[in-house]
């Protein structure tokens, strides 16, 4: 009997877990509630089947998500038994960061600052993220196991080299590590899994009539509208349109695409036959040119 | 460019689910792609991710600015640039290492380790090759089979990668010569042959004009075997290889929900396993029987290797992380010492006799290093003297942990074979290596006691069982005298046996050879053969020249008391040299034959030898007889 890819990919997400779990003291899931962190939670439950996951799952939360991620995302912590850690960073909140007024800084400021104080309140040494190599160039000599020091720093010159199937989790008080099972799987891998093991995504991937404006040449959903025209100064025209969403992030930061696409297999055929990449409707990688993604990366991005 | 951009299956636009159900049965495959920058590297994975949809449209129009504004094709797309090193990356001043590139065709998917080829880079290569299926090494078919060729093949190999493809890259530059290619071709296998390598695949290709990539190409009708993605969609994943050994999993960690379920979780890295098998956990040695195989879609009814499963036994035994669950009756040896092949991968060299922490499979134990026995020179082969290991240097070194583990040898078993050294103040990664066998006898926890005894068969044949050890240099009459022993014996109606160095090179030694390592596995395996005999009741002689007095004294120590006799046969070289009966002082002389004994390797004398024997002043018969008297009585 010859494994499958999606077995294979399993198996091998469902080893990197185990090991965390065994050699770091305190480790945690980023949670995101985009498909990608659906299946980590998946594979995680399988993981460590008939307990529960034994870690909490970190949502760094910019209070910009749609209303749709924030209702699966009680479920979903619900439903796997794990404690669900909710982090949104005080300052942003008390200065009012928006994207629309602070652009490079809402990230920044929400995400990167927001999950450092995070992973330091409750000391985690050790923090899963969903992120695959195939999704940006930079990623593609990413670690599976990546290290950050005690300010959460990336050296690339600390980097361990990773043979076979065993990773070196020793590390010294403060640092911690950056550990990302999926980086095997492609964004069709994720796809296919998601329709093979029907695991539960934010409806906002699935096409549907949704209120819509056009801002700056791209098209975004009015997910909270009375909010929008407050930090916008205006009421954006609204039109209704079949949209959905390839990835998910800030409702204003995330660009969606017009598309009929309302099954699973819809969207996998939409998929295969689009042509353009999927980080392609998020500004975060554009403003800052090529080098975007690796700079943030080591200011402590994930 | 004339090529359509995309190549999309026409199942997808006309039955998504049913081009969704061919591809959840696609396998994968993992492949190491060796070669420098000038070999056509990136452009050929370039070219694999192009040709297979990997690039989407917003990606080619950086890519098509790109080419024109920095590629060296002019106004074609410039492969390369997809997949060469990042531009930050080089500002940066970050090492370059192994990148991962994925793809995939309508049968599997692919993970393509790509790691730059200059030999600081050993490193990233082993890295990459750790992992890999198949590697596909490149050369430029204008320059034929170099130096770095050879660094990449003999790597591969001793990673243990059985699927070698040699790409003959830049076709079209040698407007696809045959003769050309032929000759390459001889060339390498040559070379191949000599460091062991059985078999490889050889595709001539042009990945900038796309021969033989995925289409075959009309300008070599000559070439009748697959193309390059043919080859990679028909070989045998590691995986399904693995199948077919004993089951081994070790167990990462303990599964304890309620007071009512423990199950052992890990991925099985060999064989499989069904509810009802009798396993053993080791190095406990202790027996169970499997009650389940759970996953959360359900207990299996059978678990093959390369699946993550959790394990429940019907026994209370003793069982945690670093512990390896076994087929009970071929479980793997238990030891503390070792030969391993040791790569050094940081900075700071290797410090001998220092603790490193060593990672093997869910085990993590201290080790220490000894001085290695040699170091590989990676361009030649060759075997150089070496105190330490620096970085990207290879190396033979005996290893010692401060307590059991439980190993394969690496060639049977990447997971319970492949090691990583941890510095214990960096807690750096600063070596890989793998284990070749080890170095004292086995604990075997699993002894069968049997119920006829070692004494049981001496009595029957009515003597004490002894081992006869006749060492000297090579010529000096060890196999002639030990054979005159023997008649003697016989005639004495005493059961024995003769093992000559010679006959059991050609069986049970046969893959061995003469460097140090090789002399001391060799000497280490008579020694177990003989020990084996004794117990039968045998005397048994062994005639080899066993030129270390450390690996005569392991032998010594694996023997009763009084059981081991060393002889030493005094003959001086020049006497030795003189007689020559088999030629081989002449070649050794000549430089034909490398560590020969007496010339460029040391003969250590006994120093206490039970029994020596002057081989100027006696003939062989006399010999024998002096041998006899200083043995009596028998029994």
């Amino acid at each position: 009997m010859s494994l499958t890819h999606l077995q294979r990919l399993e198996a091998e997400s469902i080893h990197i877990m185990r090991e965390v779990v065994s050699e770091a003291k305190k480790p945690v899931m980023l949670y995101s509630i985009g498909k990608d962190s659906a299946v980590m939670l998946h594979l995680a439950k399988k993981a460590f089947y008939p307990s529960p996951p034994p870690f909490p799952l970190l949502h760094v939360d910019t209070t910009w998500k749609f209303k749709d991620m924030y209702e699966l995302r009680e479920r979903s912590a619900e439903e796997a038994g794990m404690e669900l850690l909710v982090h949104q960073n005080p300052e942003a909140q008390e200065m009012g960061i928006n994207p629309f007024d602070h652009g490079p800084l809402h990230t920044d400021m929400w995400k990167t600052q927001g999950l450092k104080q995070a992973l330091d309140k409750y000391g985690f040494d050790a923090a899963f993220g969903g992120a695959r190599r195939d999704e940006e160039k930079s990623r593609a000599k990413e670690r599976i196991f990546s290290f950050r020091t005690a300010s959460h720093g990336w050296d690339p010159k600390s980097q361990r080299p990773e043979l076979w199937n065993l990773y070196n989790a020793k590390k010294k008080k403060g640092e911690s590590i950056r550990v990302f099972p999926l980086s095997n799987w492609t964004e069709l891998d994720i796809w296919q899994y998601i329709h093979l093991e029907n695991i539960e995504i934010v409806p906002l991937y699935y096409s549907a009539k949704r209120p819509t404006f056009e801002y700056e040449g791209g098209l975004f959903m009015a997910d909270d509208i009375e909010r929008l025209e407050k930090v916008m100064g205006k009421r954006p025209e609204i039109a209704e349109r079949s949209i959905r969403f390839r990835t998910l992030g800030c409702f204003p930061l995330t660009g969606a695409v017009e598309s009929e696409a309302a099954t699973l297999p819809e969207i996998i055929q939409e998929m295969l036959l689009t042509t353009t990449s999927e980080r392609q409707g998020r500004v975060i990688d554009k403003d800052s040119g090529d080098a975007s993604m690796e700079k943030k990366k080591q200011e402590g991005y994930f | 460019m004339t090529d359509p951009i995309y190549k999309t299956d026409a199942l997808i636009a006309e039955d998504i689910d049913a081009y969704l159900e061919k591809h959840q049965h696609k396998t994968m495959l993992r492949f190491i792609t060796c070669g420098s920058v000038d070999d056509g590297k990136s452009t050929l994975i370039g070219r694999l991710l192009y040709d297979s949809k990997m690039i989407f449209e917003d990606q080619l129009e950086a890519l098509s600015n790109d080419s024109k504004k920095v590629g060296t094709q002019g106004q074609e797309i410039d492969f390369a640039l997809l997949v060469d090193g990042l531009a930050a990356e080089r500002e940066q001043g970050i090492t370059i290492d192994v990148a991962y590139r994925f793809f995939s065709t309508e049968n599997r998917k692919f993970i393509v380790a790509d790691c730059p080829g200059h030999e600081q880079y050993t490193r990233n290569m082993v890295t990459g090759a750790s992992t890999a299926d198949l590697a596909c090494i490149l050369i430029d078919a204008r320059k034929g089979v170099l130096v770095q060729t050879k660094r990449h093949s003999f790597l591969c190999h001793q990673l243990g990668i059985k699927n070698l493809v040699l790409a003959v890259n830049k076709m079209d530059l040698i407007d696809y010569d045959q003769e050309k290619y032929d000759a390459i071709i001889a060339g390498y296998e040559h070379f191949a042959e000599s460091i062991g390598i059985e078999n490889f695949t050889a595709i001539p290709i042009s990945g900038l004009a796309g021969d033989n990539i995925t289409s075959r190409s009309e300008n070599t009708p000559w070439f009748t075997g697959p193309t390059l993605m043919e080859h990679l969609e028909a070989v045998e994943v590691r995986s399904d290889e693995n199948l077919a050994h004993p089951f081994r999993m070790p167990v990462q960690w303990v599964n304890r929900p309620n007071l009512d379920f423990r199950g052992f979780s890990g991925l099985i890295s060999t064989g499989s396993v069904k509810p009802g098998d009798t396993v053993r956990s080791l190095p406990s040695g202790k027996t169970s029987t499997v009650k389940s195989v759970v996953t959360m879609d359900g207990d299996l009814e059978e678990g093959v290797a390369g699946q993550s499963v959790t394990i429940t036994l019907n026994d209370e035994i003793d069982c945690s992380r670093g512990d390896v669950l076994a087929a009970a009756d071929s479980p793997p040896e238990v030891a503390d010492q070792f030969e391993s092949t040791i790569v050094w991968m940081d900075e700071d060299p290797l410090v001998v006799g220092r603790a490193y922490w060593m990672k093997l499979g869910s085990q993590m134990v201290s080790v220490t290093v000894a001085e290695p026995k040699y170091e590989v020179d990676v361009n030649t082969m060759e075997h150089l003297a070496a105190k330490t290991l620096h970085l990207n240097q290879i190396g033979v070194a005996e290893i010692t942990t401060d307590k059991r583990i439980v190993f394969d040898p690496y060639t049977e078993n990447r997971a319970l074979g492949g090691f990583i050294l941890i510095d214990k103040i960096s807690n750096h990664t600063v070596g890989a290596g793998m284990l070749n066998f080890s170095l004292r006898r086995a604990q075997n926890v699993h002894w069968q006691a049997t119920d006829i005894t070692r004494d049981d068969h001496a009595a029957m044949k009515n003597q004490k069982p002894r081992v006869l050890w006749f060492t000297g240099l090579s010529g000096s009459g060890k196999s002639t005298i030990a054979n005159e022993v023997e008649k003697k014996l016989a005639i004495m109606n005493r059961h024995t046996f003769l093992l000559d160095g010679d006959n059991v090179r050609h069986g049970l030694n046969k893959d061995l050879g003469f460097t140090e390592s090789d002399r001391i596995e060799n000497i280490r395996r008579i020694g177990e053969v003989a020990k084996l005999m004794t117990d039968a009741g045998l005397i048994v002689l062994t005639a080899f020249i066993s030129p270390f007095r450390a690996d005569r004294q392991l032998v010594r120590d694996m023997m009763g008391e009084g059981e081991f006799i060393e002889i030493h046969v005094d003959t001086p070289l020049e006497v030795a040299e003189a007689r020559d009966v088999k030629g081989l002082y002449k070649k050794a002389r000549a430089g034909e034959l490398k560590n020969f004994t007496g010339i460029d390797s040391p003969y250590e004398e006994p120093e206490e030898p039970e029994i020596r024997v002057n081989t100027v002043a006696m003939s062989p018969e006399e010999a024998a007889d002096y041998i006899i008297k200083q043995i009596l009585p028998l029994k």
